[in-house]
Formats: structure tokens, sequence, C-alpha cells
């Protein structure tokens, strides 16, 4: 019996010529990420045993993103805990201030992740990673802990369903509406517990940043992780960012998929997820017109330079709703430079944006942006569970950076293709 | 592993934002974690619930955010164990990770009434509903997984066997008897 990509990484990381799905396992990390929220509330377990030693310091990435700039005293404090302790520990790869940004954007910009790896995050998106063909997945931050520790963890290696996507996509249509579309069809719970391999020759066609995109809202639709094929792509955008090369495994004819489905890209439309489940999801069509009070464009999710350039390709010469706050946060601070460059941030700020710096504060509701009983914010970010970006009556719809631009631009839920 | 208590009764797709929300994630005193814990769902939840007391929900239950505190929440809030249809990934691994039992059951929704008194045996795979006085079976946890939940968690069972041989070895040695 063949294996798929997650088996095979998982195997290598095992030290076992094979597995299969539901084998327990323990292997060994290339990648243990936390964040100010996961990694702090890590840090105090460890304190808790007494801060055993770090068998796997080499291996830990620290990214302060959450809740920063820091929001408040307490925040603040967490912050200064992580500084000292990665300085303690000797922590290289440690981001804060302007060398900071979303963890999920800045760790492939960064280069710090290859094919092959397989890394384990305090952040439920650390599934991003595998657009790039690694084995990625969330935890908690008692498995964050024991993973510093031991370098190692457990898991029980997942079933696969594989989704192959073909046909060409229509115009405004990009990585975000799929997977908006893929969790619509399948559910939130549609892969609990296991891997999503999105496959096929539409997927082959995308550029990196939509592969981040769809993977990243795997674990919107159960997954432990999603994962596709790394290919020339990925080589290319790797070239000269990383020394490290990287093993570039593909899944064998013969591997085991507890699923298969085929979805025709041809017919999707630019999607809408009505709140409050990332599974709602809908046409823009059918979403049209509703009103809104704020607009997100950034996140893990889509705050890379390409959402940006299709969002100023939108506002550009024109102006936010009146009625409507529009907020953009490019993801890092290279995205940012990159924007400045390219002009974007000009087109923004003419358009009456607010240019936000990186940070998770809005998509989670930590800070920045928080909305007020019965808002409605249109975003690009992953979650829109009730209550997710404020007040528990305020609402949250999941779209691409082009339909939150032109909704922007109308003050309401709004086809880019009729701006056009 | 035996736990005795009511049950509450929670809907399907319960996410972790709903169980603590982000703006309480700069805390991680466990006693304000449990005072807002399901807030959104009604104020001041977490009064009603006595320690010892057993949560029923649907399908993927925690799931979204990997965030700890929702574990840390329910814990503290009085919760001694979790029956759900499903769970959403992470959820399961954190709260099992912090001690707090989390057991599938199918239809569990259907097979109890809010305020029922429930018994679950951990190890025989069994819960029994002393109001309708029914016995209903769920797979036993993988032995990997009692095992820590009667260390009280990971990190104690780290400290208790040879932090060396975690996991490999010993899950070797558990998964063949």
């Amino acid at each position: 019996m063949g294996m798929t990509i997650s088996q095979k990484i998982l195997a290598a990381h095992a030290n076992l010529q094979s597995v299969k799905s539901g084998d327990i396992i323990s292997v060994k990390l290339d990648t243990i990420l936390g964040n100010d929220i996961s990694a702090f509330m890590a840090l105090e377990e460890l304190e808790k045993i007494g801060r055993p030693p770090l068998q796997a310091a080499r291996n830990i990435i620290l990214v302060l993103d959450h809740f920063t700039p820091n929001k408040d005293i307490g925040t603040a404090e967490q912050c200064r805990v992580l500084r000292e302790f990665a300085e303690g520990a000797g922590i290289e790869h440690y981001f804060e201030g302007g060398r900071s940004g979303i963890e999920h954007a800045l760790l492939p910009e960064a280069g710090l992740v290859v094919p092959g790896d397989l890394i384990v995050g305090g952040d439920s998106h650390t599934c991003t990673y595998g657009a790039l063909g690694a084995f990625a997945m969330g935890v908690g931050s008692t498995d964050l802990a024991a993973a510093m520790v031991l370098g190692k963890t457990w898991l029980k290696v997942p079933e696969t369903i594989r989704i192959n996507y073909y046909g060409i996509l229509g115009e405004w249509v990009g990585g975000k509406d799929l997977i908006l579309y893929t969790i619509g069809k399948i559910g939130t719970d549609g892969a609990l517990g296991k891997t999503i391999e999105f496959y096929g020759p539409t997927v082959k066609s995308l550029d990196v940043e939509d592969r981040l995109t769809m993977a990243n809202m795997a674990v919107e639709a159960g997954a432990v992780n999603g994962i596709m094929e790394p290919d020339p792509v990925i080589q290319n955008f790797l070239a000269d960012r990383s020394r490290r090369k990287g093993i570039y495994f593909t899944s064998d004819y013969d591997a085991n998929y507890e699923q298969e489905l085929n979805i025709d890209v041809f017919s999707i439309t630019p999607q809408v997820a009505l709140p409050p489940s990332p599974g709602n999801a809908v046409s823009v069509q059918e979403a049209s017109g509703i009103k809104i009070n704020q607009v997100f464009i950034g996140s893990c999710t889509n705050g890379r330079i390409g959402d940006l350039r299709v969002a100023a390709k939108i506002l550009k010469g024109r102006k936010a709703d009146s009625r409507i706050r529009l907020l953009i946060s490019p993801a890092t601070p290279g995205i940012y430079r990159q924007a400045m460059e390219e002009g974007l941030l000009k087109i923004f700020s003419e358009a009456d944006a607010v240019i936000l710096p990186p940070s998770c504060g809005v998509c989670f509701g930590g800070h920045l942006g928080i909305l007020a009983k019965g808002e409605v914010c249109l975003s690009t970010t992953n979650r829109n569970f009730k209550g997710r970006m404020g007040h528990p009556d305020s609402k949250v719809y999941l779209t691409s950076p082009a339909v939150a631009a032109a909704s922007a631009v109308r003050g309401k839920i709004t086809q880019p293709s009729s701006l056009t | 592993m035996i736990f005795r208590g009511k049950v509450w009764i929670l809907e399907n797709n319960i996410d972790t934002d709903m169980i603590i929300p982000g703006k309480y994630l700069s805390f991680t005193d466990p006693s304000f974690l449990a005072e807002h814990c399901l807030e959104a769902i009604e104020k001041g939840w977490s009064n009603k619930i006595a320690k010892g007391d057993i949560l029923i929900a649907g399908k993927n239950f925690g799931c979204g955010s990997s965030r700890e505190h929702a574990v840390v929440a329910l814990k503290a809030a009085g919760i001694s164990c979790i029956m759900a249809e499903s769970f959403g990934a992470i959820f399961f691994r954190n709260s099992i990770n912090l001690g707090l039992p989390a057991v599938e059951i199918k239809e569990a929704r259907k097979r109890f009434n809010e305020k029922d008194m429930v018994e679950v045996d951990l190890e025989a795979g069994k819960v029994r509903n002393m109001a309708s006085q029914k016995t209903y079976l769920f797979p036993p946890l993988p032995s990997i997984v009692l095992d820590i939940l009667k260390a009280g968690g990971l990190l104690p069972f780290i400290g208790k066997t040879n932090p060396n041989n975690f996991p490999a070895s010993y899950l070797r040695s558990t998964l063949s008897s």
C-alpha cells in the first residue's frame, strides 16, 4: 500500500518505514511555533513543573503578533515575559516589533518552512504551511510546552480526504473562494480529525499566496492539516528565501484515501460565508446588498501582497463609502514595505482606509477595529463565529479581498464585477 | 476513573470563541476565565455549574481556535467531563492534556435531559443516565489517553515517566499490550 504526502512526512519523522491511518506515533519536530498568547500560557505550564531544560530550543520560533503592538499593560507584561524567556533560552527565531508580522505570513516569507517539514504551532492556523508541502498542525499550549521540552510530540496518523480541483477560475475568483466553497460543501466538520489533500490542475495553477489561503482554512473544515504537493512553484518561491532544501514528497498512486472529491471550479463565483459559520458559503450575488459597517482586509488568510494588489486595483481612484470604516493591514513588515513601494498604501489612504500595523488583533476580536453591538463587518479573515470580532451581537461575513474592496466602495456587499 | 454529576446540554458546533472570547485571552487566571465561560450563550453561565457537573454537546465541540483557555475555563467552572458527538481535533488534545476527560458518544444530546444525573466510567467505556436508568457504551479511550488523564494531564504525565522515553518507547509498550 502506498502512502500519502502526509504519511511520508510522518513516517520520516517517526523513523519508521511506513505509517498508516490510525497508527499512534511519536514524531520528531522540525519547528515548534508559539505566539504571545499560546507561548505565554505554555511558559506558565512549564513553570508549574519546574521549568525543565528545553531539548529543542533551536527549533522554537516565537512570533509576537496577537495582542501586538501591545494592547494594554497586561499584554505588555506577557510580551516582556516572552522576550526575557527568548533571551535566556537563546531562541534565535524571535520576532517582535517592526521585525514581526502575522506568524503564518511571516514564516513562509522568511523561508523558515520548507517542504517535508513537520511543524506544530500554538495557533490553529498553523495548517497554512501545508501549502508548502509541510505537515503542520495547530496545538494548544500544553502540547506546545511539551514539544518545546522534548522536541517531539505524539499523534494519531489521520485519514486523508483528497479534493481534486479542475477547471479554469472565473474573474475575481481565487484561493479564498475555492476554500469557502469547499467548506460550504463538506461542512465545518467535513474533515474532522483528518488531512485534506488539495490536489488537481487548478491547485497547480495557483500562485503560492492563493495556496496559502486555501491551506490556512483547512482547520475550518475540522482538518488536522491541509497539504499540497510541493512543485516548481514552491521551489521558485523558496529559492532565494531558504538555505534549507526540503524534501519534495508526493503521494503514491496507490495511497489510501478515506474519500475523494472532485470540484469543477468553472462554476464557482466569488463567495461570501454568512455568519456565524465559515461553512455558510453562498455566492456573492446571494449576499449582495447586505449593509455593512466595517470592511477588514488583512490576516493570515488574506493579508499578503497579492491580496493588497487586488484591493488596490478596485480602490484606485475610489473612496470607501462614507458610512463605513475600511481597515487594511499588511500581514508583515515586508508586505507593508512592498505595498509602500508599489504605491498601494497611497491608494488605500486616498480611499479613506485606515492602514493598520501587521497584527492578528482585528481578526480575533483582540484589539484594533472591535465591533459594537449590532454592527456588521465584511472581512477577509477565516472565522465569522458569533462575536468573533467584538460584541456578541455583532456579525462577520467572510470573503475575498476583491469582494471586500468593492463592498467598501458601495457600503454594502457588492460583486466586484459590478464596479469594473 | 468514574465521574458523577448532573449534565448541561449544549448545541452543535460550539466553538472556542464562544467558550471564551478573544478579548479574554490576555488572562490566564482560571477563576477569571471560568467567570466568562460561555457568556455569549448565557451571562453568568458558570454560576449554575456545580463542581463535578458534566457537559453534553453535539458535534464538533470546541472547533476553531487552539486557545487552551477554553479548557481552563470549563475546568475551573467545575466541569469534570465532556461528552460530545464529536470534538474539534485541537480541543480534544487540549482537554486530555489538561486532564479533562473528553468522550465521544453518538447522539449524545438525545440521550440526556438537562440536569439528569449521570455516571461515566472511562475505563469501562460506559455512561449511565441515573434518571432514565439507561446505560450507553462508548469506545474506550486509547490507553495513552487514559494514562495522561490518570496523571492529571500531559505535563504531570511527562514528569512521572522518564522524559527520555517519552513518548516513543512508552507508547510502543502501551500499544502492544
